[in-house]
């Protein structure tokens, strides 16, 4: 099987959202998230998706 | 020397120039200049040797020599293979892919017209043979004019009505009129889309044309068309800034969404009207007689 999309990083202020697999970048306040998801996004050749204010994922398409 | 070899010289100079005038390159830098061409010209010269040969070959009764065209069939689907193989390997380092029905449909028509140039030089010989070389001239005019109509498909803005609809963000959606298009985090890469990106809605003339549009070749083709014509405010390593096209499934219009490095909407707009329909993405459901069945029954 091919996985064609995958989850490569979480990016959250709020620890008790998120749990699992991939990893859990903790972030202070969203303005730190915007940096440190602009940076993942550059370094994985990622997509930075917001599901909601303080929870983003980078995913590989 | 017999008593051919002028209608054989003819035959060939006609197809020759059949090809050359069906041998574009376009925006689409296809075939590529020079080395490309010489190839074609190369390979229209040979399918024009082979259509003027084979009426002097029957008239000297010499019918087992016409099973050469068959050697010519498939001499020519090797080209449509050469173009092919070498299309796809170059699209993967497109910045903006052609996609694989783009590819398919230039590689049919490269095959086409070879046959085409087989046929001039044939109906060229043959009618100067026949009747004399004026009489043959006329003829090869009229080839020619058939062979470049031929040639020429229908283009997207004939079936499709072009709009030019601003981005916009709902939350992290981006949107084009009604049409979701793709999910953006960042703040500073939405705003980045908003000031580079544009946003055009096709809406379909008929109902043939929904499916055609559909066809995510043919949305591939329009995007690869309109970065390069262009350009694309893009690089390897930025997923975010993708053109992308997207579908209104209740009426089937379609959102293009594009990040073109001349950002003039007018032009913009001619260029995705000028993409060609490609043939493999035509569909034709009117055409089918069961579903008319269907619809008269409706009626």
């Amino acid at each position: 099987m091919n996985i064609e999309k995958a989850i490569l990083a979480v990016i959250t202020t709020d620890k008790a959202k998120i749990d699992g697999g991939a990893p859990i970048f903790l972030c202070d306040d969203l303005e730190e998230m915007q940096v440190v998801a602009a940076n993942l996004e550059a370094i994985m050749d990622g997509i930075a998706h917001a599901l909601s204010e303080n929870l983003y994922i980078i995913v590989k398409h | 020397m017999n008593e051919y070899i002028y209608a054989i010289v003819f035959g060939i100079l006609i197809g020759v120039v059949a090809r050359i005038i069906m041998l574009r390159t376009d925006y689409r830098q296809y075939p590529t200049n020079l080395h490309g061409k010489i190839i074609h010209l190369s390979l229209g010269f040979i399918a024009a040797s082979l259509g003027a040969m084979a009426v002097p070959a029957l008239m000297e009764q010499e019918y087992t020599a016409i099973t050469f065209l068959t050697l010519a069939a498939s001499q020519f689907r090797e080209v449509r293979n050469m173009e092919r193989q070498t299309l796809t390997e170059i699209d993967e380092l497109e910045l903006v892919s052609r996609g694989k029905t783009y590819i398919e449909g230039i590689a049919i028509s490269f095959e086409g017209r070879n046959y085409l140039v087989i046929l001039t030089s044939l109906v060229g010989t043959l009618v100067y043979i026949l009747f004399n070389v004026y009489v043959a001239l006329i003829t090869g005019l009229i080839c020619l004019i058939i062979a470049k109509s031929l040639m020429s498909g229908s283009t997207l803005k004939d079936i499709v009505a072009i709009d030019h609809h601003p981005l916009h963000f709902k939350d992290a959606g981006l949107y084009i009129d009604n049409i979701y298009i793709m999910n953006i985090g960042l703040k500073a890469r939405q705003e980045e889309i908003l000031k580079y990106g544009m946003g055009f809605i096709l809406t379909p003339k008929n109902m043939n044309v929904i499916t055609t549009i559909a066809n995510l070749g043919q949305r591939q083709a329009i995007l690869h068309d309109v970065s390069i014509s262009l350009g694309v405010f893009r690089d390897s390593g930025t997923p975010a800034l993708t053109p992308l096209i997207k579908r209104d499934l209740d009426d089937g219009r379609i959102g293009v969404f594009i990040l073109p490095q001349v950002r003039e909407v007018e032009k913009a707009a001619e260029i995705i009207g000028a993409v060609p329909v490609l043939e493999n993405a035509i569909r034709m459901p009117s055409q089918s007689r069961t579903h008319n069945k269907n619809e008269e029954a409706d009626l």
